[in-house]
């Protein structure tokens, strides 16, 4: 089935599309993961606040939990697999954790506590598992097709979310009883993890790893590579979180409460579509094209926003966002990182951004508390257009 | 082609083993009989069967359950992608004879103790903006007009002594009192939950105190017993009286996280773990098991 690519000797797969085998496979390990964990996650309020009587406030303590564990691990995790040139053995160490978490959460009973811990661990795996398994596509690609890596690997991962819902839905209908969603998720989680560890390549480079004790400094060294952070903090710090997005949408159409969890879903189906195709057009238009066109979409939501915009333009904007700019920033950065901190350094950028958009939560919600929603999408808007001045350090 | 005999196995391993999980009929089916229960008939206990959801003694199956002089409400979860609950009104004979469908997941239900007023609270993930936060939805239904309160965060409400207003505030867990029209319940805003007093024929509600959740009204309506949260995290119920405005701890030390119910004057019942036990409302004593395997109990 697979033939040898001529550039740097990478296997890839005769699809038409010249996907390397290697991201067909974490592709596919993704989508299945997510499955499984996405079946956990649609039914964990049923079974917290149903099956086991956790009143609301309990509830939100558990929940509150998932906050700060995945950004800490995540940089440890990327360290360790550098220092080892072991990125299969870390990720497969987070898909494993988080299969053993499907389970375990049956097994924490009634306990609030226990059950947060739970939580806590499959975040743990899921931080461990990211900045690897990024620096795995990255290395499993020519670089000049790495948008197309990335939006395939994008495309299959948002697909499992996508399903995994339909999924727990359909079992519990079938079983009538939550521990069989959890049993049935374990099931899914395993045969991604044996997927992973059959057909997922590790990729060692060629250079000696270089020893550094501040392996974040070192990294931000590189003028490229730090104005490429700076962009995407900077720009982390205008971007106005999904969920001020949803309850704005709901707001301004008057949708039922009870409808607010299918506009991710919208979001999710354009995000599916777009990921491959815009991958492909930042490998041939260059990434900082489509990384600025993934914003002026951004700018474009804001704008919907303000002007009481329909859902079926906001959402699929958004789309349009994710797809142009989550792959394509990776795709970016990781021929810009040196050997030997390949992990650390998508490790650092994706937690630098993770921080800022934390950060831009409390500013906007702040500000929508004190002037209302639509000063802050202007505040932010122009913030948007402000940091792509920079677009030129995104190649 | 080793690989793929490996996953091919697995596959059929992993997939038959979830199939066989999901399907195996090991869940007890339905009673079959006719429904023995009257809730009309005064002081009968009633618990919800956690095995198989059913009212024990009926062939209705709710999430929660409350009755009180021949009126029952049974909240009925309907999972999906769009959470909704139903809540149903029964009769004497646990027949529905209305459904009130809302958004969100059973959390509480009460019935007056008249049995002409009914309330629930459900509670909503995913209109929130910070996800660590929740957020609450109670409602009224007046049996004898037929008017339901689908939310009653609208109620105007009095704190210090002057109107107060947020937009985050959640309702929960609301008991009545005799007269069908006084009511207390929590409300939780700005990180902070209170006791409130509220009056459905007047249409506003004010704030007691500071930390008290689920309250329980006695059936003379001269005490509360509500779960307080103590330094540790866990709730500790307490006991309050309206007259003096004395608080008891009970001797139920356990971290108990229910509305409580009345068995008697003197006496209050809730979940606990997988049982439903009971504790006297006044700090003396200790807590008795009522039922095993039950929750939502109520007292006909």
């Amino acid at each position: 089935m697979y033939i040898s690519g001529v550039k740097s000797g990478v296997k890839v797969s005769r699809l038409g599309l010249a996907v390397p085998a290697n991201v067909l496979a974490l592709g596919t390990v993704n989508l299945v993961t997510d499955v499984s964990s996405e079946m956990v996650t649609a039914v964990l309020p049923f079974y917290l606040v149903l099956s086991l009587g956790l009143s609301p406030l309990a509830f939100g303590l558990v929940d509150g939990l998932y906050v700060g564990v995945t950004a800490v691990l995540r940089l440890a995790g990327a360290r360790l697999a550098d220092r080892l040139q072991r990125r299969k053995l870390v990720a497969g160490l987070g898909y494993a954790l988080s299969a053993a978490c499907r389970l375990a959460l049956p097994a924490a009973g009634g306990s609030a506590a226990l059950i947060g811990a739970v939580v806590a661990a499959d975040r743990a795996g899921k931080g461990l598992r990211t900045a690897p398994r990024d620096a795995l596509i990255s290395l499993s690609a020519d670089p000049g097709r790495l948008g197309q890596a990335f939006g395939v690997h994008r495309a299959m991962d948002t697909t499992g979310a996508l399903l995994g819902p339909l999924a727990a839905f359909a079992v519990l209908g079938a079983s009538g009883a939550y521990d069989a969603v959890f049993v049935v998720s374990f099931a899914v989680a395993l045969l991604g993890l044996l997927v992973f560890v059959l057909y997922v390549r590790d990729r060692r480079e060629v250079a000696p790893p270089r020893a550094s004790s501040r392996p974040a400094r070192a990294l931000l060294g590189d003028a490229r590579f730090r104005r490429l952070c700076l962009t995407a903090c900077a720009l982390g710090l205008v971007t106005v979180s999904d969920a001020f997005v949803y309850l704005l949408l709901q707001r301004n159409a008057g949708l039922a409460t009870e409808h607010l969890p299918l506009l991710p879903l919208g979001t999710a189906a354009a995000y599916v579509l777009l990921a491959v195709p815009l991958g492909r057009l930042a490998d041939r238009l260059g990434r900082g094209a489509v990384f600025v066109l993934g914003h002026l979409a951004l700018v474009a939501v804001y704008g919907a926003l303000a002007a009481s915009g329909p859902f079926w333009l906001v959402l699929p904007l958004l789309g349009l966002f994710y797809a142009a700019t989550d792959g394509v920033l990776m795709a970016a950065a990781g021929p810009l990182l040196p050997a030997g901190s390949r992990t650390s350094g998508l490790a650092l950028l994706q937690t630098g951004q993770a921080l800022a958009r934390m950060f831009s939560s409390v500013l906007y919600g702040a500000a929508w508390a004190a002037f209302g929603p639509v000063p802050g999408l202007i505040a932010m808007g122009a913030g948007v257009l402000a940091c792509l001045s920079l677009w030129r350090e995104v190649r | 082609m080793r690989r793929g005999v490996i996953l091919l196995v697995a596959v059929l391993v992993l997939g038959g083993g979830a199939a066989g999980y999901t399907l195996w009929p090991d869940r007890p089916a339905p009673a079959a009989g006719g429904s023995a229960v009257d809730l009309a008939r005064p002081g009968r206990l009633l618990v919800r069967d956690l095995a198989t959801g059913l009212v024990r003694g009926s062939r209705t199956r709710c999430d929660r359950f409350a009755a009180a002089r021949g009126t029952g409400v049974c909240l009925v979860a309907r999972p999906g992608a769009v959470p909704t609950t139903h809540a149903l009104v029964l009769d004497r004979a646990m027949r529905p004879t209305r459904r009130v469908t809302l958004a969100g997941i059973p959390s509480r239900a009460r019935v007056s103790g008249s049995g002409r007023m009914i309330s629930w609270t459900v509670f909503v993930t995913g209109d929130s903006y910070n996800g660590g936060a929740f957020s609450t939805r109670t409602g009224l239904l007046d049996t004898r007009t037929g008017n339901v309160t689908v939310s009653i965060e609208e109620i105007p409400l009095l704190k210090d002594g002057r109107r107060y207003h947020s937009a985050d505030v959640n309702y929960w867990g609301v008991t009545f009192a005799p007269d069908d029209s006084r009511f207390y319940a929590t409300v939780a805003t700005r990180g902070k939950t209170y006791l409130v007093e509220g009056d459905y024929a007047r249409w506003q509600a004010r704030v007691l105190r500071e930390n008290a959740e689920c309250p329980s009204l006695s059936p003379d309506g001269g005490r509360l017993v509500y779960k307080k949260r103590t330094p540790s995290g866990a709730w500790r119920l307490h006991a309050l009286d309206l007259a003096t405005h004395r608080e008891t701890p009970l001797a139920e030390t356990a971290d108990v996280d229910d509305q409580v119910a009345w068995l008697d004057a003197g006496t209050v019942m809730y979940g606990k773990g997988r049982d439903v036990w009971a504790v006297p409302a006044d700090g003396s004593g200790g807590p008795r098991l009522l039922a095993t395997e039950a929750s939502s109990p109520t007292l006909t």
